[in-house]
């Protein structure tokens, strides 16, 4: 929205203030100002001058050389426009003056000298209109600068609309002036006006609300025998530096008053419009707004209707059929609220959004439709001497928001604010704001004005708002709070998943990424892998992008493949979020997870995997001081091999899984390589308590170590099984037991090298002592399928 | 006696400077030394001289020197060979080692470690939350009631169960009010989601940070001092902040907090549009509304709340220009953040 200080001027008075830094401070206690505009600097030497005489260029048919009297002495000025006569006054740009940062001096134009130019509007920079050269009233002397007759000179600031969504009071000149006249401590002057109550005698125009609940308040008036054609100039420039085209007279009013008041009304011509009616249709129907466009209009979108025939959608724009033509001279003026959320659904729905509509749904107060009117019969009468009103005001108000009285004290807002803001300034900044106020010792009681009624001020804390505002956060004084010593708690998946990330960061030497938490079913459909039916994005930008992903591993395999120019061998994880379907409660079963793969073109799939099992006891030992437990399960995603899968869990938790790709999913990657990755549920890691380091005495005599090498299976072979079974035969004395070796013999069969270590903590172990011990370990192991070999 | 002594004394010179490894120094301590040695067998010829006292103390400065000079050509061999050892030594060259490539982190984790250290120094509580949340949590809860304007700012994604992938990360504020109650100091970094269309400066996953403050008396005051203190830190640098107006319905008074423009430090730069200021983060005093649905006393707790962009600080302190590279999971782009 673009806003003028001149217009603003006309409310309050801001001779004598540096009118930039008040745009500054207008940012600081009401809305961010976008860009401030300087207007009419770069015009200047621009006098009222006559045109004494046109004679046509003897070579061109456009151009014609004048005579023209500055009021200074004559000179010659060769004119191109259209509409140049003798006798008329222009605007005349004189020798080493400027038109819109065009220095203007002597030249020949066309073979003629010329020593001024006759300027246009669109020239001036005051409107768009290029049609033919600006004409001067008769009345204004010669030689007078143009300036001091019209309000060239002005400095507008635009502020984007977003920042005053939660204030309708802000959508016009005047509630804008009286946030400026509060920040100035300056009174407020009232917009001039004709008061309707003098034509309370005349007949009333018919108006009926069939639909209360959609329009608060429906104000009607008619005017007679408008003829006046062209707004004047200054009311114009004034549309025109505020982005708005000036049109004619009648149209031009309703849209200035909008701009003046944040009013929105309509005009329609009496002729085609005499009686309203406000009300919804049972059936839905096309519909030809002014713009010529044809609308197709439902059930809830509320309409202006004129013996049940549409005229207008209520709140955002005038039908095509009854709007004002150039021979309209009698209007039947409306100036209404509708209400707010009924018109931004319709605007939504339509994809038509107009300055009528933006205001609306701010939830205009409905006290503003009386004053409007007021304001457009000043504006009519002042301009158009033989206009006359043929109506009454006709007002129907079904609905009225309810005064709001809000009760508060000085220490409320010594508390809220941390200062202390004199109670002289607190009554003065919220009588400037137009709220009443009465005061009795301490304590306020405070009547919200009608325009903050509707939404914006409903609680004590909005009061705070408006005294803090003005008072200005600058002029605050700073200080810390103060408050009592606490410990600071911190959840165990958010350290875990910190220190997973170290270990894996540092460790391991992956690479951490993100992705998004949908799947992507095209990527997938290039890595051969479904995408499983999961909860569903209603709205997704695309069908690929619709299903809420279920594992984390899909994605690191598409980054694998991405990324496989990157390096020989690497690693990814992610640690994200996953929905694993709806629960008994309706809601997403959320899960979060740790994905990670491993990705080598020169190692094998073998040794991927069990640096992938390391990592994976590791986060296990280092952060939980537990060890994992693998167990042979049959894939849960078709993107597994079936043959190396394994469930991974803590003490009978299932914590995650440990697998590479299925033939045809790493195919699909890259043809020479290997990969391998594993998932983690975090949350279900950090639902498991840590140990707590248990401190033992070391013992003071020598371990000894005793190799044993078994045949076996290889993949039947559980080492905490083993580890168990030789545990309980060992006496007590066993104090470690590793895998030392693992060999496959030429003829294929598979021998596995155990170390066990035994100390005891009162003597020294001989091997002698230990050959019974050893022997039964050997018995203890038979029945898990390992035969010691000689 | 003296004379054997002399005798034996140019010989054993002469052996000696002939030695050249361990072995014959052996060979020439067990000669002159040893049991049936030179020095013991003059000992034995001891009876039969007269003058036992000197001759004794002659054979004994005698057997002293022979045993000097052999450590003393031990010592010289042994310097010798750890000499030759070192000339010999293969030099090694640590510009050549072949070196595994280093791990890296997120930019989004590194950003984000680093404001939670800041935080975890004032003594707030860092809460991970939820990203499928429901319309409760993001909107409700948070005074966004049906039909407001803000659900129209923000395109949410909506899921077939009715919930929602979180549009801020304020929804969380209700949840954690209702978990610690008042007194409470927490931030909650996580990600967010709005449906819209992706470009360099756009994106529809973004991470954010929120906090709040609640306690009683906690003022306005407190909050310019606390966002001053806090953007300090982050930015390391004495920051000037400036409070504005701004409507968040779940605050009241709510604002947009400006810093001076990092690049030009105030003075106006094409980066800050040329008013020397920055918009950074949104804050205000919570809600009464809400302090009331998460569980708190309004009269008498009061509290502020703030929102920090996390994928956008990121993107200022390394210098990030398209957005999209986040979530890209290309690592000529990620592999680059290694460590705070």
């Amino acid at each position: 929205m673009f806003l003028s200080m001149n217009w603003i001027g006309d409310f309050v008075d801001l001779r004598g203030l540096d009118k930039k830094a008040l745009i500054k401070n207008f940012t600081l206690s009401t809305a961010e100002v976008e860009d401030i505009i300087v207007k009419g600097e770069d015009t200047f030497g621009v006098v009222v001058a006559r045109i004494l005489s046109v004679e046509n260029h003897p070579k061109s048919k456009k151009l014609h050389l004048l005579k023209v009297d500055t009021g200074n002495g004559v000179i010659d000025v060769v004119c191109g426009a259209p509409n140049v006569r003798e006798g008329m006054k222009v605007a005349l740009a004189t020798e080493g003056g400027s038109v819109a940062g065009h220095a203007i001096g002597a030249a020949v134009v066309a073979g003629f000298e010329s020593h001024g130019m006759c300027c246009s509007e669109a020239e001036l920079g005051i409107s768009d209109d290029n049609s033919g050269i600006m004409e001067i009233f008769e009345d204004a002397p010669l030689g007078t600068d143009i300036k001091s007759l019209y309000d060239i000179d002005d400095i507008i600031f635009e502020v984007d609309n977003k920042s005053l969504t939660n204030r309708p009071d802000l959508w016009g000149h005047y509630g804008i002036a009286r946030e400026f006249a509060t920040i100035i401590s300056r009174p407020l002057k009232a917009p001039e006006t004709i008061s309707v109550d003098e034509y309370s005698a005349l007949p009333p125009v018919s108006v009926m609300i069939k639909d209360p609940e959609l329009c608060y308040r429906y104000t009607a008036m008619k005017v007679d025998n408008v003829t006046l054609a062209k707004s004047p100039v200054n009311m114009r420039i004034r549309l025109y530096y505020c982005g708005s085209r000036a049109i004619n007279f009648l149209a031009d009013l309703t849209n200035y008053v909008m701009l003046e008041l944040g009013q929105p009304m309509h005009a329609f011509d009496n002729r085609l419009v005499d009686k309203i009616e406000v009300q919804t249709f049972d059936k839905e129907f096309k519909f030809v707004t002014l713009d010529g466009t044809e609308r197709n209009i439902d059930t809830n979108m509320l309409m202006i209707t004129s013996g049940d025939e549409p005229v207008a959608i209520a709140g955002v724009m005038g039908g095509d059929a009854s709007k004002i033509s150039d021979s309209t001279t009698s209007l039947l003026l409306e100036s209404a609220t509708f209400n707010g959320v009924s018109v931004r659904k319709t605007t939504t729905k339509l994809g038509l959004r107009t300055d009528a509509s933006m205001r609306y749904e701010k939830m205009l107060d409905p006290e503003l439709c009386r004053l409007a009117t007021e304001r457009v019969l000043s504006l009519i009468m002042k301009n158009d001497s033989g206009a006359r009103v043929i109506s009454s005001f006709t007002d129907s108000y079904p609905y009225h928001y309810p005064t709001i009285e809000l009760d508060f004290d000085k220490s409320y807002v010594d508390r809220y604010t941390g200062i202390d803001i004199p109670k002289e300034t607190i009554v003065k900044t919220l009588t400037g704001l137009g709220f009443g106020i009465n005061t009795e010792g301490d304590s306020f009681k405070v009547t919200v004005p009608s325009w903050r009624s509707t939404k914006d001020v409903t609680i004590k804390a909005d009061i705070i708002e408006e005294i803090s505002r003005i008072y200005g956060y600058d002029n605050f004084d700073v200080c810390t709070s103060v408050s009592a010593l606490a410990p600071i708690r911190e959840e165990a998946l958010k350290s875990n998943e910190d220190r997973m990330k170290d270990i894996l960061v540092s460790s391991y030497r992956m690479h951490e990424v993100h992705s998004y938490i949908w799947s992507d079913s095209k990527k997938n459909r290039e890595l051969m892998i479904d995408t499983p039916e999961n909860v569903r994005i209603i709205n997704a930008q695309t069908p690929d992008h619709q299903y809420i992903r279920v594992s984390m591993i899909p994605t690191l395999l598409s980054f694998i493949k991405e990324n496989r120019g990157y390096n020989d061998s690497y690693g990814l994880f992610e640690i994200g979020h996953t929905v694993e379907g709806i629960d008994e409660n309706g809601r997403c079963n959320e899960q979060k997870k740790l994905g990670a793969v491993l990705y080598s073109k020169t190692e094998c799939e073998e040794k991927l995997f069990c640096r992938l099992t390391d990592m994976a006891k590791e986060l296990c030992r280092n952060i939980l001081h537990k060890a994992p437990t693998f167990r042979s399960v049959a894939p849960v995603y078709g993107f597994e091999h079936p043959a190396n899968c394994f469930e991974i869990s803590v003490e009978g938790k299932k914590i995650g899984f440990i697998s590479v790709p299925h033939p045809t999913v790493l195919a699909a990657i890259d043809k020479k390589c290997a990969v391998a990755f594993l998932e983690l549920c975090t949350e279900i890691f950090s639902d498991i308590t840590p140990l707590p380091t248990s401190y033992k005495v070391p013992s003071r005599f020598p371990e000894i170590d005793i190799d044993l090498t078994f045949s076996t299976n290889l993949s039947e072979v559980v080492f905490d099984e083993l580890a168990g079974a030789a545990t309980a035969a060992a006496d007590g004395l066993l104090s470690d037991i590793s895998v030392k070796d693992i060999y496959t013999e030429e003829d294929g069969s598979c021998a596995l090298t155990v170390r066990f270590s035994f100390v005891s903590s009162d003597r020294t172990l001989t091997k002698q002592e230990l050959a019974p011990v050893t022997q039964s370990i050997e018995e203890a192991l038979k029945p898990l399928g390992l035969t010691v070999k000689l | 006696m003296k004379d054997r002594i002399e005798a034996l004394g140019a010989s054993f010179a002469e052996a000696i400077s002939k030695a050249v490894n361990e072995t014959e120094l052996e060979a020439l301590r067990i000669e002159y030394l040893g049991k049936k040695g030179h020095i013991a067998s003059l000992m034995q010829s001891l009876r039969d001289v007269a003058d036992k006292k000197a001759a004794g103390q002659m054979i004994n400065a005698f057997k002293c020197e022979v045993e000097a000079k052999l450590t003393e050509a031990q010592e010289a061999l042994r310097r010798a060979a750890v000499e030759a050892q070192i000339r010999g030594a293969k030099k090694y060259n640590p510009t050549l080692n072949f070196s595994e490539e280093l791990g890296s982190y997120h930019p989004i984790t590194l950003a984000t470690r680093e404001v939670e250290q800041i935080f975890r120094s004032m003594g707030f509580t860092i809460e991970d939350y939820a990203e499928v949340v429901d319309d409760y949590e993001c909107f409700e809860s948070l005074n966004i009631p049906n039909h407001h304007p803000a659900r129209d700012m923000q395109d949410t994604y909506y899921l077939e169960n009715g919930q929602l992938l979180k549009t801020q990360t304020s929804a969380a504020q209700n949840a954690i009010m209702k978990k610690y109650g008042a007194p409470l100091r927490a931030i909650f970094p996580g990600r967010c989601f709005r449906n819209e269309s992706t470009d360099a400066c756009h994106e529809n996953t973004f991470f954010q940070m929120e906090g709040m403050m609640i306690g009683e008396d906690i003022s306005i005051s407190n909050l310019i001092y606390f966002m001053k203190t806090m953007l300090s830190e982050v930015f390391k640098r004495d920051i000037k902040v400036r409070l504005r107006p701004g409507f968040f319905p779940f605050v009241e008074p709510g604002f947009e907090l400006d810093i001076n423009c990092l690049i030009c430090g105030g003075d106006g730069c094409p980066s800050c549009k040329n008013s020397g200021w920055l918009e950074l983060c949104p804050c205000g005093m919570i809600h009464p509304n809400v302090l009331r649905d998460g569980g708190i006393d309004t009269e008498k707790y009061t509290g502020f709340a703030f929102g920090l962009g996390l994928t956008r600080l990121a993107m200022m302190k390394y210098g990030i220009k398209d957005i999209r590279d986040f979530n890209s999971g290309d690592l000529k782009s990620l592999s680059q953040f290694k460590s705070l």
